[in-house]
């Protein structure tokens, strides 16, 4: 299937997301689009998908111009895809959701589906079990839920947002590997990505968007350095990292085994002190995320000890550990981070609250502004949170974290963010660990991790496996691990 | 927002003229009464205000749960409660010589009757994890129920208990009227109180910037540090005392007794009336002063046209749809353009 957009344009307001971007996906490949947050990625596939109209150009499908108005347009013409932020049903089994959307007729048929559930999860290398409610999936997992749905439904075009965002480097593989023989099967596959080592690896031609217009477009083999360019203008540098010394223990873990995610959390032990940086490595849902939330009071464990310097607090409450200076940050920003219909200004005040019984609006506005300025939010005080692009509600909610926290605990904090925004998010993390603030952060990103951390934990199965000094292992060593060879 | 409202009028007058055709009742003849009977005399009017006072207090008090995003729906059970506590207060007040604390004493036992209802609602939905329509409507039918034992059983009248509700009261008992209009400055002031209360609450306090945080996104605010669940309860308490306080009313202001149907269906309506001011809090008291009209102005219709007054409530049921459907229909076509 041949997939060709034309002089699509579209406009929120006076911002012009997409402006006149043309692109030309051969039957049989995988076509990359890169850009950094902002340049025009999200908005260009949602147009594409029928989750937002175009304000100009055209469509065309084998050659002949198509429109819809909605995703079920998209759907019926074989255009199948798989959001950033997974669109499922919490409260449903896997099974049911696998299921949703393509019944027809009056029967379920249960065990059809089932077969072919297991079969596409077999061939893919995915272990979902069907009953799990969505729910106590984690963001990895179910994307892997939302991709399976979208090929059973049998898609034409596939399109994936950020499909690496938050599964393991053997997932990707997996994953790769699946797109691959689905592009050989005459499907056309569209890869959007900031990942440049993850398009360069899959991608026969990559497209490059830059404030909504085409940058560039290179066919294999790639020219990183010039994809770089037509990305950024220039190279960005890597982010150094500071030699810092580890003082004395503020969280301290004893034998803890918490429910959550996949495996849970099984009796964990491990300290974390002033200074350091901590990245938490593993497949998405083997106890990471789960040893991040029993630290700020959001799980409790079902055995063993947890104390904050040196103070026991086993059983407390998110708000205790607040107040004993533990802040906690979730990977689901919009979900989770921040209030949607709320402006910068109203979380200010939120975020602010001192005792008065009015709202000092003044102050709040101040304080928005302050922010603004300081993390280089592209926003104004009165704007709604929810129309800033992902890497500015990164800043926004960073933003919101105490200032001299005596432990940090942060869901992936980089999640969906471009090259830039990364290492500007680690250049604000590390003062933070400078000034004697213990980080800890999960991440499925092994590059990442190696690169700020001065310890990496390893978790496989709910167990802590691995402690180890970047410095003294490498990322073959611990993908090994992730994978659960010590 | 006006345009909206005059294609709902628009569609529901033609709904209504439909009905009423079928009813084989004269359309424009039907409209001329309502107004009649509504706003045709000063009396009339007085009518109106004794039902917009009510009506205007249980709906303000609804702005505050709908913010935080509860449905309350139980608020009609808390008019009903409100109003038992006041009676209590004024039945044991009648000889103590003070009729003007009593009254006061009455009225603030209303809140504090509703407000205790909302409670019961508000532990249901967040230490019970029943859903506040639920618990609210359950508890609705237990207070109807109360308010029927009562009358009844332990307050019946001497001689023999019957629908007209308790013993009136002495006239000092008796909210403050001006003689001839029989309205209460008194339940006016409440009202008009009540209204720039809650735009300021919801306006300038942090409680009412916590209300739509938590009403936006309850996991964002908690992670914020916000108490979810203890912000809820504050939020019933609200809707909770100001719907006791129109039951307050009605038994200080208007039957100067309990009655069996004490709450009027002033709690279901004042749903209603939020949902078609669009959750705005200076539109409230003009929906609700529109619905009270209705109300009053269709109680003539039985005599004058042989038609039953719940006409009124059919205007009012469609009025809201038909509002709610224009709304939708805009907002799809503003996106579409």
């Amino acid at each position: 299937m041949a997939i060709e957009l034309s002089g699509i344009s579209r406009h929120f307001g006076p911002v012009r997301a997409n402006d006149g971007i043309d692109l030309k996906v051969r039957p049989g490949t995988i076509h990359g689009i890169l850009g950094e947050n902002g340049a025009g990625k999200s908005t260009l596939m949602k147009i594409l998908a029928g989750f937002i109209r175009k304000s100009g150009g055209a469509i065309l499908m084998d050659g002949r111009e198509v429109s819809y108005a909605n995703p079920a347009g998209a759907t019926a013409l074989g255009i199948g895809m798989l959001y950033q932020d997974p669109l499922d049903f919490p409260p449903m089994s896997v099974m049911d959701n696998f299921m949703a959307g393509q019944v027809t007729g009056m029967r379920l048929r249960k065990d059809t589906f089932r077969k072919r559930f297991s079969l596409l999860c077999e061939s893919l290398g995915f272990s979902l079990n069907p009953d799990t409610p969505v729910a106590r999936l984690t963001v990895g997992e179910r994307q892997q839920l939302e991709l399976l749905r979208l090929l059973s439904s049998g898609a034409r075009v596939l399109i994936l947002d950020e499909p690496t965002t938050g599964i393991s480097g053997v997932q990707k593989e997996v994953l790769f590997t699946a797109l691959r023989k689905l592009a050989h099967e005459d499907r056309s596959v569209i890869l959007v990505s900031h990942k440049l080592e993850d398009v360069e690896a899959l991608c026969d031609e990559i497209t490059v968007l830059r404030e909504g217009r085409v940058a560039g477009r290179m066919e294999k083999p790639f020219d990183t350095a010039l994809l770089l360019a037509m990305m950024f203008g220039s190279e960005p540098a890597p982010a150094p990292r500071a030699g810092r010394t580890a003082g004395a223990e503020v969280l301290h873990l004893e034998g803890v085994s918490a429910p959550g995610g996949r495996t849970g959390l099984k009796d964990c032990t491990a300290g974390f002190r002033r200074g350091e940086i901590v990245g938490l490595a593993g497949l998405e849902g083997s106890g990471q995320d789960v040893l991040l939330r029993v630290a700020s009071g959001l799980v409790r464990p079902v055995r063993g000890r947890v104390s904050v310097d040196g103070r026991d607090m086993t059983g407390r409450g998110y708000h205790a550990f607040r107040k004993a200076g533990v802040a906690f940050q979730p990977a689901a920003r919009i979900e989770e981070g921040l209030i949607r219909g709320l402006t910068i200004a109203e979380h200010c005040a939120i975020r602010e609250r001192g005792k008065s019984f009015l709202v000092q609006w003044g102050s709040a506005e101040k304080s928005a502004r302050e922010r603004i300025e300081r993390f280089q939010v592209a926003g104004r005080p009165h704007s709604p949170v929810e129309s800033l692009s992902g890497g500015n509600q990164q800043r926004l909610l960073l933003s919101f974290l105490p200032l001299e926290p005596e432990l940090l605990l942060l869901e992936n904090p980089t999640r969906g963010l471009d090259i830039e925004s990364v290492h500007w998010v680690w250049d604000h993390l590390s003062a933070f660990a400078a000034q004697g603030t213990a980080v800890v952060f999960s991440s499925p990103e092994l590059d990442e991790i190696l690169m700020v951390s001065d310890r990496v934990l390893v978790f496989f199965d709910g167990r802590l496996i691995k402690d180890e000094r970047p410095e003294e292992t490498d990322a073959l060593e611990l993908g090994r691990a992730i994978a659960g060879k010590v | 927002m006006s345009l909206e409202l005059a294609a709902a009028a628009a569609v529901v007058l033609a709904f209504t003229t439909m009905v009423l055709l079928f009813a084989g009742a004269p359309p424009l003849e039907t409209f001329r009464q309502i107004v009649q009977g509504s706003l045709g005399s000063w009396i009339k009017l007085t009518y109106v205000i004794k039902v917009w006072i009510p009506l205007t207090l249980a709906s303000c008090g609804l702005l505050y749960t709908f913010r935080i995003g509860l449905w309350n729906i139980g608020v009609e059970g808390q008019v009903m409660a409100g109003a038992v506590l006041t009676t209590f207060i004024l039945r044991s007040g009648v000889e103590s010589g003070h009729p003007g604390l009593v009254l006061f004493a009455g009225l603030l036992a209303g809140i504090a009757g509703g407000a205790f209802w909302a409670i019961l609602a508000g532990y249901l939905k967040t230490r019970g994890g029943v859903h506040e329509i639920f618990a609210g409507l359950g508890l609705n039918f237990v207070a109807q129920g109360m308010v029927l034992w009562l009358i009844f059983g332990p307050w019946k009248q001497p001689g023999i208990a019957s629908m007209s509700g308790t013993e009136t009261f002495p006239d000092a008992l008796w909210l403050p009227y001006i003689e001839h209009l029989r309205i209460s400055p008194a339940g006016i002031g409440m009202a008009l109180l009540a209204v720039v209360l809650t735009a300021a609450m919801l306006r300038y306090t942090r409680f009412g910037l916590y209300l739509k945080a938590i009403g936006s996104n309850e996991k964002a605010a908690f992670f914020f540090g916000l108490r979810p669940r203890t912000t809820m309860i504050l939020a019933m308490i609200c809707a909770g005392g100001f719907a006791g306080l129109a039951g307050g009313f009605q038994v200080a202001g208007v039957y100067h007794r309990l009655i069996p149907a004490i709450s009027s269906g002033y709690g279901y309506l004042a749903l209603l009336v939020v949902l078609l001011s669009n959750f705005n809090v200076w539109v409230t008291p003009l929906v609700a002063f529109f619905f009270a009209a209705l109300n009053v102005g269709s109680i003539q219709l039985p005599m004058a046209l042989q038609l039953d007054s719940s006409l009124s409530g059919v205007i009012q049921g469609t009025l809201v749809l038909a509002a709610l459907a224009v709304h939708a229909l805009r907002t799809r076509i503003r996106r579409a353009s």
